[in-house]
């Protein structure tokens, strides 16, 4: 069962910082089975909050709660066996195979061995680790193997919590946006709540339900959904931190078939098809190089559905942000 | 002098002119090689419970100063002054109060062991990764837990670097060891300084005796890390 | 309490031995006290100069190999077989096919002080940072002059650090010069029948002095070696 999660008036201040606090006064509450992600520039105490939840860091002041029970009630060690904790390095062992490094914490909750190997070999398939890699040492493993490893290696225990420090940081473009598709998956298929620490406001808006921007000294500046987020920024920092593409970046969160389409019949020849299931923001990319500025439509069986224009587009944007809709 | 007495006792006339020209007689050796296994075991002795001794004491002071830092520095300076101080004048400072014997032969030995060992435990300890004591705070290991399931395994590799250099230094510095009256290879080699044959058989055993424990320590390192061969 | 005035009485012997001369157990030559002086001026001699053997071979042939990236094995495989070669098997060697005599005995030690040179100053080359190699000769540097202005400065601390260990082991090591017919401050452990009791003792307390003064003395010196304390210092402008 994924827990509900509550931070109450949480403040970290380290001792001879100067003064100023790493979290100042941070509240917010993440549903269960919501993706939170925790977003700022560095400095913004961001790993702190998260790391303050499973007692890495222990708070000065406040409190947090899971499922209504304060993490500070429990023992450190037995708390985290419940938690699941992925780092941007990774922090696999060296010295333990896949399936081990899988295996870590259904071994210290004393599981039976095979219920840990079979577990391990469940979870090393739902990360879409290949087979033949599970008796492997994480040296002989790519970065997007290990990370693979060290995502199933959280969710081992079913945890009814995971905690995600930038864990896709360390990786190579290409391999961050097939591994990001992958997370989009996994969290239709695992039920956890899950806090996600990144500095990069693209993938938080591509993989949170609910983001949270902090700003410089550990300071909440607005916790909303992407859209939310992109449509009404709580303020300046906000805004610039979203950047100046966030009407594009709004796109990006609706499909095609969000839009209402011109009937069939209007399409020029020559014009490659597109699914209704396409992101505004790649369809925008088509129209712009289209010389009407028409595309034709398909579902996903391929039959023509409509044609989107680019003044849709344009008109849907206006709509969103509430502005009256020309004509 | 000494050397000259005790060349006669062991000499056999039976190669009578390669022998008495001190000279490298392999029937002599073959004749011979007997009479270096007891020396040999005796080596082998000296050196085994020495070092097996010196790695318990390295180990527990390691594992003292991993928590509390403050005392790698005088730990290393202690051991260091112990290192320093040559074997030979070390046996007979400890004569007055250990006697003649394996007992003081062995204090020195694995007074020398220390540093090397205690080092390369400190050093593997503090090589270890962050991330993955990171790793294995945030999933739930109690210290006790990461220090023996996460820390010392991954230490292990220069921890048994350290092992094998004091195996070998030890090795050399118990042909020494009959200063202390404990025998070994180097009695062998004290009792006829001057024929090559005698000479070339103890000082060749002392380096296969090493060569040997060096092999058995490099294979139980390859058995106990499989990981550090794959990396 | 009789063990322990035993022991004590057995150190003050020794004690007695290394500032007042007397008569030798067989009679006739004065030993201890200021006779220590001379075996002292031996010992210094025998090991400075095997030292210095040593240095001339090791230090060259390491930073050649460091330098050229050649023989990792030769410069490892040396230092790990010396460590295994006890010392009084490298003594005896020379003793038994080359004779006795100083040089020969020097020969012998020098041999021992080259594995931990080599080594360091291999070692010491190769940790150079392969970009500020990469730096010195994008500026153009030839190859003598990156070893000179570049590696050899910054690799000299682990250089000197050989230098230390060896000559703290020939130091060590030269106490049993005698056993090969060669004076040394080993000559009343070497000699029991001459130095008695006190003298032996006495002897190994100031083999071990002069092993940690020699100790001290190069550690001091590869402190000074270092050349990064001296560029941290601000620039006068």
């Amino acid at each position: 069962m994924p827990a509900a999660l509550e931070l109450q008036n949480v403040t970290k201040q380290y001792p001879g910082a100067g003064g100023a606090p790493a979290v100042a006064d941070l509240s917010l509450r993440v549903e269960p089975g919501e993706t939170c992600v925790l977003v700022g520039p560095s400095g913004s105490g961001k790993t702190t909050a998260m790391r303050m939840v499973n007692r890495m860091v222990d708070m000065t002041s406040g409190d947090i709660l899971i499922d209504g029970r304060s993490v500070m009630r429990s023992d450190p060690a037995e708390l985290r066996r419940h938690i699941g904790y992925v780092i941007q390095n990774v922090g696999l062992f060296p010295h333990r195979t896949a399936l081990q490094n899988i295996g870590t914490v259904p071994q210290l909750l004393g599981w039976p061995r095979e219920r840990i190997v079979a577990r391990a070999r469940e979870l090393a398939d739902l990360v879409g680790l290949d087979p033949a890699l599970a008796d492997r040492y994480p040296g002989q493993m790519s970065g997007g193997q290990r990370q693979r490893v060290g995502v199933a290696r959280a969710l081992a225990a079913d945890p009814p919590l995971m905690l995600m420090d930038e864990p896709f940081g360390a990786l190579d473009p290409i391999t961050r946006d097939h591994l990001q598709g992958e997370f989009e998956r996994l969290k239709e298929r695992v039920s956890t709540t899950i806090v996600f620490v990144t500095h990069d406001i693209d993938e938080a808006i591509r993989l949170g339900d609910r983001i949270a921007i902090l700003r410089e000294g550990g300071g909440l500046a607005q916790y909303a959904t992407p859209g939310e987020l992109l449509l009404h920024p709580a303020d300046a920092f906000v805004e610039e931190f979203v950047g100046a593409d966030r009407a594009l970046k709004r796109l990006a969160l609706m499909q095609v078939s969000d839009c209402e389409l011109e009937p069939v019949g209007a399409v020029p020849a020559g014009s490659a098809a597109m699914r209704d299931d396409t992101s505004l923001r790649d369809a925008l990319a088509a129209l712009l190089s289209d010389p009407d500025g028409r595309l034709p439509i398909v579902d996903a069986e391929g039959r023509p559905i409509g044609v989107l224009a680019l003044e849709t587009v344009h008109a849907k944007l206006r709509v969103e942000a509430g502005a009256p809709s020309p004509g | 002098m000494m050397l000259a007495q005790s060349g006669v006792e062991i000499r056999d006339r039976s190669d009578a002119s390669c022998v008495a020209d001190n000279g490298f007689c392999p029937r002599w050796i073959a004749d011979n090689l007997d009479r270096y296994a007891d020396p040999l075991l005796q080596h082998v002795y000296l050196t085994l419970v020495s070092v097996a001794i010196g790695f318990a004491v390295a180990a527990a002071l390691a594992l003292l100063a991993h928590r509390r830092r403050w005392l790698v520095g005088p730990i290393v300076n202690v051991t260091g002054i112990l290192y320093t101080i040559p074997s030979v004048a070390a046996f007979f400072l400890l004569l007055p109060l250990t006697g003649r014997g394996n007992t003081t032969a062995i204090v020195a030995l694995v007074a020398y062991t220390l540093l090397i060992l205690f080092r390369n435990m400190i050093d593997g300890l503090d090589g270890v990764p962050e991330e993955s004591r990171d790793a294995g705070r945030g999933m739930g290991l109690t210290r006790r837990q990461l220090l023996w399931r996460v820390e010392v395994p991954l230490a292990l590799p220069a921890i048994m670097t350290g092992l094998r250099v004091a195996m070998t230094t030890t090795v050399g510095l118990a042909a020494l060891a009959f200063f202390a009256g404990a025998g070994g290879l180097g009695a062998e080699i004290n009792a006829d300084l001057a024929f090559k044959s005698n000479v070339v058989v103890a000082s060749a055993l002392c380096l296969l005796l090493a060569a040997a424990l060096d092999g058995a320590i490099l294979l139980a390192q390859r058995a106990l890390t499989p990981w550090s061969r794959a990396a | 309490m009789s063990a322990l005035a035993s022991i004590l009485s057995d150190f003050g012997e020794a004690l007695e031995f290394i500032f007042t001369e007397r008569e030798s157990r067989a009679g006739g030559s004065e030993i201890g006290g200021t006779q220590l002086l001379g075996l002292l001026a031996d010992h210094l001699a025998l090991s400075a100069v095997a030292l210095a053997i040593g240095i001339a071979v090791a230090v060259p042939l390491g930073i050649w190999l460091g330098h050229t990236g050649r023989g990792t094995f030769l410069a490892v495989g040396i230092a790990n077989v010396g460590r295994a070669v006890p010392s009084i098997a490298l003594i005896a060697l020379f003793f038994a096919f080359l004779g006795t005599g100083f040089v020969n005995v020097a020969l012998a030690l020098a041999l021992l002080a080259i594995p931990p040179i080599l080594a360091n100053a291999y070692v010491g080359i190769r940790l150079v940072e392969p970009d500020t190699v990469d730096a010195a000769r994008g500026m153009g540097m030839t190859g003598p002059q990156i070893v000179r202005r570049v590696e050899l400065p910054l690799a000299l601390p682990l250089v000197v650090g050989g230098i230390r260990t060896s000559a703290v082991n020939v130091v060590a090591t030269a106490a049993i010069a005698p056993l090969a017919g060669v004076s040394s401050l080993g000559d009343p452990i070497i000699a029991f029948g001459v130095y008695g009791e006190s003298g032996r003792l006495g002897a190994s307390i100031v083999v071990a002095a002069v092993a940690v003064a020699t100790e001290v003395t190069f550690g001091l010196a590869q402190r000074l070696a270092d050349p990064l304390p001296s560029t941290r210092r601000t620039v006068p402008a």
